[in-house]
């Protein structure tokens, strides 16, 4: 068995674990490499099937390819997609492409606070209606008290310590010094009622086992990734003002495997061109504190 | 061809220099970022102090903060022949669980000992755990030998101390290696300043150690933890998968295979798994799904084996032996939750029979539990009987957590099976028998003025098939003939009961309904009542505790519908939407074969 198989086994039973022990389950789908692959983790996990919702935070300024990827997934793939999204702060133009916010505070509210009134059921939730074609508003208004989402241990300081089942209290409080034991095939899956948790399929993911799995099993992927003849690509995707492409002419993805194999971005960070990172000291880590993913 | 990859966990006492041994080893393969080295060592000058290969750990932790993709709890290193992925374990004893779960991942380990401060207290400890985690390969680093002037003496007197305390744990170490990590002496290549070893280095050594060979849980005996099983009927699906993970053997289409504890056989039909081309042959390791050639009903937790292989072992009790990190001592008479492979089950600690101070592994007597960083020998008894190997045939099912509320508070390896002809179960009960006080009227009397023996009949059989209406009529039936008969439907007890409880944990509420019914139907006969209740998804090992409960008087089981049981005979089987009166015929006719109605009759 080789190491990706190893690794797509576990992810699997991650997946199957939490299945199994959670209700109000759903898995967070930001149309990117990663949680792309974990999209297709699950449909592994479940034979084809995808039983649990998939959560799209719409930020309104994603790169429209993406968004029309998503909703070509959804049918083909025969997916619950639902969306959410700030609909205050676009109609009163709270952002930073509007020019009335920093590009931290404009996360804040376009993802942040629209993932937790999400997540929590306070705002609309749109769902994809497959008969029609079209998002209605979901009736469905109960809190999804369990999310699935795909970092991983190598992409950033804070999520290196990242346990696969990891509560988090009402204020997304994190107490890294203090988590619980994981023993061999054994996660912690028992949580006090109103515990909110995060559960990890990839965390033993890196950037180069995400493109050569993506390559193995021919998952569809965004053009976007690759170089489209301006010698440029992007490494990690967002909000079209705040990602900007790294210098590469990688065109397909064999290209962007033999790229991250030479070690050219070793000393680069993945999200490095992912600009709200960067303001603030922490941006990262500030963001996730307050409940970014 | 894919280079391999090793995980490698470095344990020992705090400051015995395991993150100088790590920043050594990232040095010498030259698996820093560039220019790192040098500006560590500016830094040192700079602040005049003395370069250490363990600040370059904290300038790579610094980094990470940054953003930078280097992990502070594992560390990468590279040589010829394969990737290593170093897990720093922390030494504090505050830090057990993270070094626990480190460990719990490794291939191999490298154990650091202080060659000036000798044996130390988590020495020990770690040794302990590496040791009941299943870390086979095992190699013993004397460091800071430039400190004892490269002496053998001191060498070979923490080699045979070392030696003496892990063969108490049948662990045989792969070599000791006498060190220095600071000077880097016998780190890459034999050091001029210890001629009189002859082994190989750390280097040579790690190089030498093999990744754990599929083979090895290719040749075990098959066993898959069942962990659900789907029925995804969306897009005209009508596949039951048997999902989960292998843990050791392998299994090919047509094979007879074993359902345990429930005994329930049936044959591969198919290997399913995703976007993979058809297979014939499944094995260790992958995480896929079996249909069958038959129907088989039973829950997630059951371990699935191969008819012609040895079979695992059956019992709700057995031995074994538990380190606790729970910050609550592991005591008797609590209830905990048992997670084994697939299973998860309440469970009882019902002796202790040794606690070892894990340090030094010196025994406790008498102790009465199992306190945080303890080491303890034990017997467990779970509620019902489980499947499990034994440590020395499957560490893989032979291993399990306990979780204490909400927490994994240990971690266990199964020793030994115990017979379950005696337990405490079995126990509770005589007790009860003992110390039960009656009235002045016997049951005799009782029987002769009622014109009928007491009698517990239980209707069992899937959601939805009639029992209800069976049981109704069939009380309605006996009342109308002058007995005494009643019926009691279990949902009323439960949110009656269930009023001014609420402590239990969602897992236990079959484990308690079970209790409930045993114990109401041995009040109810008491009273020489004919006592009807009904339930669905019982198994043999269910019926077996209730008949226990209900005794003295014996109760009769009669199915509705398809009957689920393996070797469970029930008294009677009715098919569902049959006629109501001839139901009632067949029941009277079982009634009175029984004896039950001969004073009736």
């Amino acid at each position: 068995m080789d190491h990706l198989k190893k690794i797509e086994a576990q992810s699997i039973f991650i997946l199957r674990e939490a299945y199994r022990d959670f209700k109000n389950l759903v898995m967070l789908w930001s149309i990117g490499k990663d949680s792309t692959v974990l999209l297709w983790l699950a449909r592994k996990a479940f034979f084809g099937h995808v039983p649990l919702p998939l959560l799209h935070i719409d930020t309104h300024y994603k790169i429209p390819e993406m968004i029309q990827y998503r909703d070509r997934a959804a049918k083909e793939w025969n997916l619950n997609i639902i969306y959410g999204e700030n609909s205050e702060a676009l109609k009163y133009k709270n952002t930073y492409p509007d020019g009335n916010l920093d590009r931290i505070n404009c996360c804040k509210n376009l993802k942040t606070e629209a993932l937790r009134h999400t997540l929590s059921g306070e705002w609309p939730r749109y769902k994809f209606n497959h008969q029609l074609g079209r998002y209605d508003v979901d009736e469905d208004k109960e809190a999804y008290t369990g999310v699935i989402v795909g970092v991983r241990a190598d992409e950033e300081g804070s999520r290196s310590k990242e346990r696969a089942f990891s509560p988090r209290d009402k204020e997304n409080d994190w107490d890294v010094g203090d988590q619980p034991p994981e023993l061999w095939n054994q996660y912690k899956t028992d949580f006090a009622p109103g515990t909110h948790l995060r559960i990890h399929p990839l965390l033993d993911w890196t950037e180069l086992n995400i493109w050569e799995y993506i390559h193995r099993e021919k998952i569809p992927i965004i053009p976007l990734y690759f170089d489209q003849g301006e010698g440029k690509r992007y490494r990690s995707l967002g909000c079209q003002p705040c990602t900007t492409p790294v210098e590469s002419t990688s065109v397909n993805i064999p290209e962007i495997i033999e790229e991250l194999k030479t070690g050219k971005f070793a000393n680069i960070a993945e999200r490095s061109g992912r600009a709200q990172d960067k303001e603030d000291g922490g941006g990262l880590e500030t963001l996730r504190k307050e409940g970014y993913m | 061809m894919e280079k391999e990859r090793l995980n490698l966990v470095i344990v020992g006492h705090v400051d015995h220099g395991k993150s100088t041994v790590i920043g050594r080893l990232l040095a010498d393969t030259g698996s820093l970022p560039q220019g790192k080295l040098d500006q560590v060592k500016a830094t040192c000058a700079k602040n005049a102090r003395p370069f250490e290969y363990a600040f370059l750990l904290d300038a790579l932790k610094d980094e990470q903060a940054q953003g930078i993709t280097i992990d502070s709890a594992r560390c990468f290193f590279e040589t010829q022949k394969r990737y290593y992925i170093v897990m720093d374990a922390p030494g504090h004893i505050e830090f057990l669980k993270n070094m626990v779960t480190g460990a719990a991942r490794a291939d191999s380990a490298l154990i650091v000992i202080d060659a000036f401060e000798g044996i130390q207290e988590n020495t020990k400890r770690h040794g302990y755990l590496i040791s009941m985690l299943g870390v086979k390969q095992v190699t013993v680093l004397v460091n800071k030998m430039d400190l004892v002037d490269y002496s053998q003496e001191v060498f070979e007197k923490t080699r045979t101390e070392y030696l003496a305390f892990l063969e108490h744990l049948n662990v045989k170490p792969l070599s000791f290696i006498p060190i220095s990590a600071f000077e880097g002496d016998n780190i890459v290549s034999a050091s001029k300043n210890i001629p009189w070893y002859k082994g190989p280095s750390v280097l040579e050594q790690i190089d030498k150690m093999k990744k754990p060979n599929s083979d090895d849980k290719l040749n075990m005996p098959f066993r898959f933890p069942v962990q659900d099983i789907y029925k995804f009927t969306a897009l005209g699906d009508d596949r039951r998968n048997f999902a989960g993970t292998i843990e050791t053997g392998s299994v090919e289409i047509g094979q007879e295979v074993v359902f345990l504890p429930s005994g329930k056989k049936s044959s591969i039909k198919t290997i399913e798994e995703f976007n993979v081309p058809v297979q014939s042959r499944a094995t260790a390791g992958q995480a896929l799904g079996f249909t069958l050639d038959t129907q088989v009903y039973i829950e997630p937790g059951e371990l699935m084996a191969r008819t012609d292989q040895p079979l695992p072992n059956i019992s709700s009790r057995f031995r074994a032996n538990i380190f606790w990190m729970g910050n609550s001592p592991l005591i008797q008479e609590k209830a905990y939750k048992l997670k084994l492979g697939s299973k998860r089950i309440p469970v009882k600690l019902v002796e202790i029979i040794n606690v070892l101070d894990a340090s030094n592994l010196s025994s406790i007597k008498n102790k009465q539990q199992v306190d945080k960083h303890d080491v303890g020998e034990c017997v467990f008894e779970t509620s019902k009987p489980i499947a499990f190997d034994l440590l020395n045939e499957n560490e893989y099912t032979g291993r399990f957590v306990i979780v204490d509320h909400y927490d994994i508070a240990g971690g266990g390896v199964i020793l030994e099976k115990l017979s379950d002809t005696e337990t405490n179960f079995k126990k509770q009960i005589e007790k009860r028998e003992l110390t039960w006080e009656s009235g002045l009227i016997s049951a005799k009397e009782r029987s002769a003025t009622y014109r009928h023996k007491p009698k517990f009949i239980l209707f069992t059989g899937e959601h939805g098939v009639g029992k209800r209406i069976i049981a109704k009529s069939l009380e309605k039936k006996l009342f109308d003939h002058g007995l005494k008969a009643y019926y009691l439907v279990f949902s009323n007890l439960n949110l009656n009961l269930e009023m001014d409880s609420r402590d239990g944990y969602p897992f236990q509420e079959r484990s308690k309904l079970i209790r409930r019914i045993g114990s109401v139907a041995r009040i109810m006969t008491d009273a020489g009542l004919i006592f009807l209740t009904t339930s669905a998804n019982f198994d043999d090992f269910d019926l077996e505790k209730i008949r226990l409960l209900t005794a003295p008087n014996e109760f009769l089981v009669i199915n509705v519908g398809k009957n689920h049981f393996n070797h469970f005979k029930p008294d009677l089987i009715l098919e569902t939407d049959g006629d109501i009166e001839l139901h009632l015929d067949q029941i009277y006719q079982l009634l009175s074969d029984q004896m039950v109605l001969e004073y009736y009759i």
